[in-house]
């Protein structure tokens, strides 16, 4: 079972990331905390795809020695980091973050409209606001 | 196979998503050039479409590569038969609900006819380029553009739109979010992101958990984004509260763009024999239409308002075209893919009727709908027709793609599902029906109200020219559908069946 555990360390810690997500985004009434549990999804994938790069002494992947000598570059490809999971997760943080925002400014307008952000009481004024 | 190469494809999406940015800086100069613009970019992305198509029909695929760098290194745009046909209904619907918007935005949002129709052009480029795209993680990026445009949609609605805009963010969210996740997983394990690169990597890695995994993601991720029952829930609060040109808007083409998306994956970056025999996805869609068909109608049944009577509506016209997909045979997916092109005619006419209702009269429920036929005869007219379409009447388009639904269970041996088919339709007949009796027949009126006028004391106050056009046009286009409904399935459907579907 530990070993299991240390062998797929990755793949337990978004697991357990994105339950505490998902458990804020369908356990918790306040529409705030709601935001943060998505935010957290989102990131435990990220993390996720991000780890899939990971390498034991990987290295950068700039090409080494094409400066100095003017002979061929030296590629080493086993040793770089694969650098395609990073670029990916770059946007996708991009489009988190535009997400976030939607979301941020959606609960500005829902406070200033019912002035709370309590869920239930929020179903409670547009009861009677209808 | 010398697959031709064309500009033309990233044109359709581009367009729109360079005019996006430059409508909030023409307002600055001169706002009447606002509508014009926007108008003009979406007539462009259609007419390329419709090159594209024409490229399409004659040469075969067509292909294109960013900044040159040929797959699976670069990211491809990549259009078929299949993906043509969905970009020219794209391009047909969004510039009838673009036409057709000018004046119930000017009713409904005033002073915010720039930011609107910026809103609306990064939609259109978002759900252009899921279609285009050959490239499973570049769809990501257009799912999301898209999704944040109809996000920010939904909220522009009054009453409770912000409410179900934020619960509209937070599943879509998560939908998007299994959705990277599954090509998350299928990376690791192929090391690919192109389609056709994906197809012919993972054959002999079907076994790998990471590759089932990966499936399973990404199926639900977009069963989230079609509102496939019952993961639905987003759905009515969504198309209900929205402006009534959003409404049409996405009614017709968001969760259709997503079940092509559906299609796409499980037919054609998998191979079927994966998707009916590793594990039967197949099956599992299909039950989950034919529940979606039965429930989605009879919540339909249950409602009062004619908004919310047709997004529940769109629940069980999803169901068909799952159901469809699912059947795994040349006749289903016919039917399937053809009753996505209906519906998006359909549902889109529907839902700008019941905007031009509102528009006029201010009502939504049904029952105050008392001879609408008087007031707003076209109106009433065009919803008709829809009407009949939805329920499945010929020579209307959604005959033909029941017609090829039922062939394709029979086909299938599922008897079951010809029940289901018929008796949904039954209950549709029982929701348009009620609608449109209280249209042309209303049955007395049970208490005084101020409203309640009879035939005689009405004047036609019909629906401004603007709006009723695209109305008229998509009417006629749901008969034309309906009569050429054999070109449609020869030139674009057949040949996109996979192979397998044919045995």
């Amino acid at each position: 079972m530990l070993e299991f555990v240390i062998g797929h360390f990755n793949n337990v810690t978004y697991i357990i990331l994105m339950m505490i997500g998902f458990h804020a985004m369908t356990g918790k009434t306040n529409l705030v905390k709601k935001v943060v549990g998505m935010n957290i999804f989102q990131w435990s994938i990220i993390l996720f795809i991000v780890s899939l790069a990971a390498k034991r002494g990987g290295t950068i992947p700039i090409v080494l020695g094409s400066h100095d000598h003017g002979g061929s570059p030296v590629i080493r490809a086993a040793q770089y980091v694969n650098p395609l999971p990073h670029v990916l997760m770059l946007t996708a943080i991009v489009v988190g973050l535009a997400t976030t925002g939607v979301a941020l400014s959606l609960l500005l307008r829902i406070y200033k409209r019912y002035g709370t952000l309590e869920e239930d009481e929020l179903f409670e004024k547009i009861e009677t606001s209808e | 196979m010398n697959i031709h190469q064309s500009a033309m494809p990233v044109l359709i999406v581009v367009i729109p998503l360079l005019t996006a940015f430059v409508l909030p800086l023409v307002e600055l100069w001169r706002r009447s050039l606002v509508f014009p613009l926007a108008l003009a970019a979406l007539v462009a992305s259609f007419g390329s479409s419709i090159l594209v198509a024409r490229e399409i029909l004659t040469n075969g695929p067509v292909e294109y590569y960013m900044g040159g760098w040929e797959p699976p290194w670069g990211i491809a745009f990549r259009i078929d038969h299949l993906s043509a046909l969905i970009l020219l209904l794209l391009g047909s619907i969004t510039l009838l609900v673009g036409i057709y918007s000018k004046r119930s935005i000017l009713k409904e949002l005033p002073e915010k006819e720039a930011p609107f129709y910026s809103v609306y052009l990064l939609l259109v480029a978002g759900l252009t380029g899921m279609v285009a795209t050959a490239d499973m993680f570049n769809l990501y990026v257009f799912l999301e553009i898209s999704s944040l445009a109809s996000y920010g949609l939904v909220s522009l609605g009054r009453g409770r739109a912000i409410v179900s805009a934020f619960r509209y963010v937070i599943l879509g969210t998560v939908g998007a979010a299994f959705y990277l996740l599954g090509v998350g997983y299928l990376y690791a394990v192929t090391g690919s992101l192109n389609m056709a690169d994906l197809a012919l990597i993972l054959p002999p890695l079907y076994d790998s958990n990471a590759v089932l995994v990966g499936f399973a993601f990404l199926v639900i991720g977009i069963a989230i984004k079609m509102a496939l029952f019952p993961m639905h829930a987003w759905l009515p609060g969504a198309y209900s509260n929205a402006p009534s040109a959003v409404s049409a808007l996405i009614a017709a083409t968001t969760t259709k763009v997503a079940a092509y998306v559906l299609v796409r994956v499980i037919f054609f970056v998998f191979e079927p024999r994966f998707s009916i025999d590793t594990i039967p996805v197949t099956t599992l869609l299909s039950w989950m239409g034919a529940i979606a068909m039965l429930l989605g109608s009879v919540m339909a049944i249950a409602q009062s308002d004619l908004k919310r009577m047709l997004a529940y509506s769109s629940v069980a016209q999803i169901g068909y075209i799952v159901l469809g997909v699912g059947l795994a045979n040349a006749m289903g997916f016919t039917g399937g893919i053809l009753h996505l092109v209906n519906h998006a005619f359909m549902k889109g006419g529907l839902f700008l009727v019941a905007g031009a209702i509102v528009y006029r009269t201010g009502h939504r429920e049904i029952k105050n709908f008392r001879f609408l036929s008087v007031r707003m005869p076209w109106t009433a007219a065009t919803f008709t027709v829809c009407a009949l379409a939805m329920i499945g009447i010929p020579p209307t388009g959604g005959f033909f793609s029941k017609l090829y639904l039922i062939l394709g269970a029979i086909a299938a041996g599922q008897w079951v599902f010809v029940a289901v088919i018929l008796s949904s339709s039954v209950l549709a007949l029982t929701y348009l029906v009620n609608v449109i009796r209280y249209m042309y027949f209303p049955p007395p009126a049970a208490e005084a109200s101020p409203e309640d006028t009879t035939a005689g004391t009405l004047i036609r106050d019909e629906a401004p020219v603007a709006m009723l056009a695209p109305m008229l046009i998509l009417a006629v286009g749901i008969i034309l559908l309906g009569l050429f409904n054999g070109e449609i399935v020869s030139l674009f459907i057949d040949p996109s069946i996979p192979e397998r579907l044919l045995r």
